[in-house]
């Protein structure tokens, strides 16, 4: 087991922990630099949209995970910053200053929207954070002029100062740059007394208040960052999806990406990361089992003469090419999380480790939370 | 000069008077005790100084300056800190950043500075990190600084929230029924925590507390209450002989 000894204050605002956990990083680093050469463009395309991903959950996870403000309308802020952005493209508008446009737009969006946060928590803000999804929904489809309407928007790949980010390797490098970028930025938030404003509204308003936190401007910085992170990620998205419907900014992912941060793990920004590769890369790998399992059944039914595996292993691969089985997938994978790991994936990681770091002497009670105490409801 | 004073304090919730032409002052350095029976107003008048409720009636004035308009969140600025009943940390953060987080109002870094993590953010948190941590050592917490507040005991909790109300580095402090839910050993510590933050950081408190010998312990005057009005004033010896208070307790 490490043990890490403390020396200086200096220790504990580091960006990282100590020199093994940089290195770590460092060896991630590689990995993700160095995929494009080892695997084909099929599945490079598909870790792009976990950098993408990435950077919607990080906005979420700002709002939801360390703030506690629900929304359930994200994708809204994710179409208006696409659609800035590929509005401002098909302008002339050079890519950097396209990008901080699309940015700006989605902020101003975020402190509107922000503004009825500030006397509503949990199910309501929910709910008012949906209606606004559905307004904007509805403006992409009848503001045609700007957004093209149901006829959509084709949106072109990536130049900027001249250099053209055409190939899928190419633009995968930008979006981990600008998920790098994102992360590092918004630690920095979470290491300093913004982040700790954040934390102390969502455990505790009251004491919040009282230790000198204005609720309403904290509350509206979260909207207004996590609005502009999700502009940020629309702009990518735009690039990767390369045509713009309306349909695409529906409730159903403004669900899903409130699904990523919870299996991802609420409340810690590798748990964003986590979710990421969750949401992004599950339909890829049902769109593979969907040929793999029957195949693999069907040769093992062939092998030890039982034609009854080849049957089911058909049924399987039947079965999953279903509609709808994806999004049934991911509604049960998320009652699971909820039930089985209320911490995510994140939760997982952290057990998994202190399991290595401490064997044999892991404890599993190390883990469980004693009750918890009432705590004043009356000043609400 | 008044350190704090409450002039003719009222608040109406509906029909019911609360607090009902309330006056007292705390002085510099000194420990200030409200008792009363349950429902007596004892937190209405916490929740009234620290601004959650807005009076009816009546003014309150912290060192020669008028705060019943200022705003909740600016309090703690001005130099008053407070813990609560029933315990309002932040749960799921350390410690640490649960003291850290009272630091807020010292704060001198913006929002673009933060994105950044300019050295003078780094420099500015380890100038909390010191304050924080003289408070740590005050208050003997070094073993619970990087646990989770909601793996700690009740007790520790206690003292966590005094720890963190001053981490702000008040000139009042308001103690809402320090030691609830504490037994009898922990409640003898919370007398002497109390006594130091009077004798060695100088701090005025204002408490609201039900167990006597905690209130006689500590207490240089003592105001009761019943039924949001007040019934006498002075040392504890003189409040707790005091025929109205006993009356007021026993029902005689």
């Amino acid at each position: 087991m490490r043990f890490l000894f403390k020396t200086a204050y200096e220790q504990d605002i580091r960006l990282f922990r100590d020199g093994t956990t940089a290195a770590w990083y460092g060896v991630l680093a590689v990995i993700v630099l160095a995929l494009p050469v080892l695997m084909s463009r099929y599945y490079i395309g598909e870790i792009t949209w976990v950098f993408i991903y990435g950077i919607c959950g990080v906005s979420l996870m700002v709002l939801v995970g360390y703030t506690g403000l629900v929304s359930l309308g994200h994708a809204a802020f994710l179409g208006i910053g696409a659609y800035a952005h590929a509005f401002f493209l098909q302008h002339g508008v050079p890519w950097v200053a396209s990008v901080a446009l699309a940015v700006l737009i989605t902020t101003a969006c975020g402190i509107i929207v922000g503004l009825p946060a500030l006397r509503m928590t949990g199910i309501y803000l929910a709910i008012a954070t949906l209606a606004f999804a559905v307004i904007i929904q509805e403006v992409f489809t009848r503001w045609e002029a700007v957004t093209g309407g149901f006829a959509g928007m084709a949106v072109d790949k990536p130049v900027i100062f001249g250099l053209h980010f055409d190939s899928e390797a190419s633009f995968y490098y930008l979006c981990a740059a600008i998920l790098a970028l994102t992360l590092v930025l918004t630690q920095n938030l979470l290491r300093s007394s913004t982040g700790r404003a954040w934390v102390a509204i969502r455990d505790s308003e009251i004491a919040a208040q009282s230790m000198g936190v204005h609720l309403p401007l904290y509350k509206s910085m979260a909207f207004a960052y996590s609005a502009a992170v999700m502009g940020l990620a629309g702009a990518l998205f735009a690039h990767k999806i390369a045509y713009l419907a309306p349909d695409i900014f529906s409730i159903l992912f403004s669900i899903q990406l409130l699904l990523l941060v919870i299996v991802g793990g609420l409340g810690s920004l590798h748990g964003a990361v986590f979710g990421a590769i969750f949401v992004a890369l599950l339909p890829p790998t049902i769109a593979i089992l969907r040929d793999a399992i029957p195949a693999a059944m069907a040769n093992f039914a062939s092998a030890t003469g039982i034609g009854v595996i080849g049957t089911i292993g058909r049924g399987i691969g039947e079965f999953l090419k279903k509609p709808g089985v994806e999004a049934g997938i991911f509604g049960l994978i998320l009652v699971l999380v909820i039930l089985v790991e209320p911490a995510g994936i994140y939760g997982r990681w952290v057990k998994l480790k202190l399991f290595f770091s401490t064997f044999p002497m892991y404890k599993r009670d190390s883990f469980k939370r004693q009750k918890n105490y009432m705590r004043s409801e009356r000043l609400r | 000069m008044t350190f704090f004073q409450a002039e003719n304090l009222a608040i109406n919730f509906g029909g019911i008077r609360a607090v009902d032409n309330v006056s007292f002052a705390v002085d510099k350095g000194e420990v200030f005790t409200i008792i009363g029976p349950n429902g007596a107003g004892k937190t209405t008048i916490f929740n009234l100084v620290s601004r959650i409720y807005q009076p009816t009636a009546g003014r309150l004035l912290f060192e020669d300056r008028d705060i019943t308009a200022t705003p909740p969140h600016r309090i703690a600025e001005l130099g008053i800190a407070r813990t609560f009943q029933n315990i309002e940390l932040f749960e799921h953060a350390t410690l640490l950043q649960n003291l850290l987080l009272a630091r807020h109002v010292h704060r001198k870094t913006g929002f673009f500075s933060e994105l950044m993590f300019l050295p003078s953010v780094r420099r500015m948190e380890i100038e909390h990190r010191e304050a924080v941590e003289k408070v740590i050592d005050f208050l003997d917490l070094q073993q619970y600084r990087d646990a989770l507040v909601v793996n700690l005991p009740y007790g520790v909790r206690k003292i966590a929230e005094l720890a963190r109300a001053l981490s702000t580095d008040p000139r009042l402090l308001l103690l809402d029924e320090p030691s609830s839910g504490l037994n009898v050993e922990e409640t003898d510590e919370m007398a002497f925590w109390i006594e130091d933050i009077k004798n060695l950081l100088g701090i005025s408190v204002l408490m609201v507390e039900h167990d006597m010998k905690l209130v006689t312990a500590v207490s240089d005057r003592v105001l009761a209450l019943n039924y949001g009005r007040p019934l006498a004033t002075g040392t504890p010896q003189e409040v707790q002989s005091h025929p109205e208070v006993i009356r007021a307790y026993l029902g005689a």
